[in-house]
């Protein structure tokens, strides 16, 4: 990242310096470490959406410009969300179990508190052993490793057996669709070792730091989801300019004749896809701990369809279209759901948005597709259009043009 | 001159149709050959098996010094082996800048981290400098190739394949849409490339092919029905039957 880099991409600085104020300016007004004057789980919604932000970024990678439509990447997600709730919910249980066993009168030994903490976990489905999925629950360091291990080898193995069959355009949408409906009804399982519909919870509370405020908690999480998508936002924006971008951009226009150029088509749709996949499993694993909850509903198809509608929204093939879609379907969406936009009253029929948000939020995506395809990163276009274009030099080859040099002809050889 | 590309006994069915039949043809390095033939010959279905996007049902298609089969190569692996194609409607990056189009048929290591961690070189940007001179279109280096005419995206393709750097070019009608002066300099640049390659041009104008002036192969049927000078195909009474008396 030199900075040739930055210079030739200007709309990368002014990303990062409008994430930097927005940072510290709700720094500033949190409980925490400011003012006071958002709430916790205000903070907690930003936080998060920051990390929905990352992913909208990340399948803007992958749909926006190398035209691959994944309805898997909420998927990619959730195994992140999954992967660092394990630790969280291991660890915190173990705590827990530990201090209430030393209370008794016999020390107690190792296995009995494994089992313990296993009757505490699994309780929920009716069992007390621990899944070999659980293997390592108890290590930070290798849970944060499957953050990014298991999307990362899911997404090759997957895309190496899709792309390699050239399956692509719709099939290859409802082919990574079928995974992620595969994956949450695998989940759904209560013999899944992953609690089943109950899915992880208390993943709010952090393991070793039970008397940390959760205000201050939320500040950090925020921190470093904001610090998340600045690196997620640079690493994409340098992965799709020069060379790499023009390939993948001629991917989505035109795959065969890229292939006919000598490019390994495959191997491109390949990266890019596991990229993002590990880049969407790093996001999970910041949001969930935000959320406090994840459960195999989170992982559906439909999710993944919202992913694709804020990109759509927001603008493809522009990273920080994909960051402005979805901010602001996301947030829009829990101001409606959540009650805070009125009721319209019409007499005969009562607008209730908690019902009517879905309908207005298809319609606007109807909408935008049609009227807009740009979508809201599109009128930043206006902007950079009507700048003034730069008149140096002559201005046409017409004897009567404009000349640098007054009574200068063009030379004949620069017509083509 | 040395043979580079040979098909011998190619055959090839589209739903019991044979677009191909027992095809037989080589050509040397450097050669200059047109092929003609009326529609349905079998033209572009001959190019496809070339690169790799038909399989034939029969035969054997061998390239290069070690003679190594085609068939048995992806069509990036063929490209990359120097095989070039210019289709025979322009398909260019249209959302792309001209350089940018020039700049990803540039003949450089083609892997995903070879272009992922690819630098601009100076002399990349004068080699693209030199194709852009060569297909007229410096002054238009920095445009959307999709802003181009149709003319100029044929030019634009074909300094693609000559960026490309290839050993054997595949041109499908270079010379539709242009004006004489711009097909004038089309063949002067074919001519020219041929010197060091093989250069295969698939068209159908007789006044292209004249100019020219190389050996010449007619297909009929998905077969060759004849082969030599332009003059000496021109006089075969099978060619004037399918081909010229009509």
């Amino acid at each position: 990242m030199t900075q040739g880099f930055l210079s030739k991409n200007p709309s990368v600085l002014w990303f990062l310096a409008i994430l930097g104020l927005f940072t510290v300016v709700v720094t500033v007004l949190a409980e925490a470490t400011g003012i006071g004057l958002l709430s916790t789980s205000f903070i907690k919604t930003l936080g998060k959406t920051l990390c929905l932000c990352l992913i909208a970024v990340a399948m803007d990678v992958v749909w926006g410009y190398c035209g691959i439509l994944s309805l898997g990447h909420f998927a990619f997600f959730g195994i992140g969300g999954y992967a660092i709730g394990m630790w969280l919910m291991y660890a915190r249980t173990e705590i827990i179990v530990t201090e209430s066993l030393a209370a008794a009168a016999i020390p107690p030994t190792p296995s009995e508190i494994e089992n313990a903490i296993g009757t505490q976990i699994f309780g929920v489905v009716g069992s007390s052993d621990f899944p070999a999925l659980w293997a390592f629950s108890d290590s930070l360091f290798l849970q944060l490793l499957m953050v990014v291990l298991v999307p990362g080898l899911l997404a090759l193995v997957f895309g190496w057996l899709a792309f390699r069959s050239r399956v692509t355009g719709v099939y290859l949408s409802i082919l990574t669709q079928a995974m992620t409906l595969a994956l949450s009804l695998y989940l759904f399982q209560n013999d899944s070792g992953l609690r089943g519909n109950n899915g992880l919870s208390g993943l709010q509370n952090l393991p070793g730091l039970e008397d940390t405020p959760q205000s201050v908690v939320s500040i950090g999480f925020f921190w470093a989801s904001a610090l998340a998508l600045a690196m997620g936002y640079v690493l994409f924006a340098w992965v799709v300019s020069g060379k790499m971008g023009s390939v993948i951009r001629g991917i989505r226009d035109n795959e065969s004749r890229v292939r006919f150029l000598g490019y390994h088509v495959e191997s491109y749709k390949l990266f890019v896809f596991t990229l993002t996949a590990i880049v969407s499993g790093i996001a999970g694993a910041l949001y969930y701990p935000q959320a406090g909850i994840i459960n195999p509903a989170e992982i559906a198809p439909i999710a993944s369809i919202y992913l694709a509608v804020w990109v759509a929204i927001g603008g493809r093939g522009r990273l920080y279209g994909a960051v402005i879609g979805a901010a602001f379907v996301s947030l829009l969406s829990s101001w409606f759901t959540g009650g805070g936009a009125p009721s319209i009253p019409l007499g005969f029929y009562t607008i209730n948005w908690t019902d009517w948000w879905l309908v207005l939020l298809g319609l606007s995506f109807v909408l935008v597709t049609l009227f807009a395809p740009k979508g809201i990163g599109g009128l930043f276009d206006y902007i950079t259009i009507n700048r003034a274009p730069q008149r140096v030099g002559d201005f046409g080859p017409d004897k009567g043009a404009l000349r640098r040099e007054e009574g200068q002809q063009e030379p004949e050889e620069r017509r083509p | 001159m040395k043979t580079l590309l040979e098909l011998s006994g190619v055959t090839v069915s589209f739903d019991g149709f044979r677009a191909i039949n027992n095809l037989s043809f080589q050509i040397g390095e450097p050669e200059l050959r047109a092929i003609i033939g009326p529609n349905g010959a079998g033209k572009t279905t001959f190019m496809d098996i070339i690169t790799g996007k038909t399989r034939p049902d029969e035969g054997r298609v061998v390239y290069g010094e070690k003679s190594e089969s085609l068939l048995k190569m992806s069509e990036s692996q063929i490209a990359r082996s120097g095989i070039g194609r210019k289709f025979q409607k322009p398909t260019v990056f249209e959302a792309q800048t001209v350089r940018e189009n020039l700049a990803m048929a540039l003949s450089n290591p083609r892997g995903p981290f070879d272009v992922l961690l690819y630098r601009k070189t100076a002399k990349g940007a004068a080699r693209i400098e030199e194709i852009a001179e060569e297909i007229g279109l410096t002054h238009e280096l920095a445009r959307p190739s999709g802003e181009l005419s149709h003319g100029q995206k044929q030019w634009l393709e074909i300094g693609m394949l000559l960026a490309q750097d290839p050993r054997l070019l595949l041109v499908d009608e270079p010379a539709a849409g242009m004006t004489p002066a711009e097909r004038e300099h089309t063949t002067d640049l074919l001519k020219r490339a041929a010197q060091t390659r093989a250069v295969v041009v698939v068209e159908h104008d007789m006044e292209f092919v004249r100019r020219l002036g190389c050996k010449v192969t007619v297909l009929h049927e998905g077969s060759v029905l004849a082969e030599g000078s332009l003059d000496h195909v021109t006089k075969n009474q099978d060619v004037i039957d399918v081909y010229l008396g009509r």
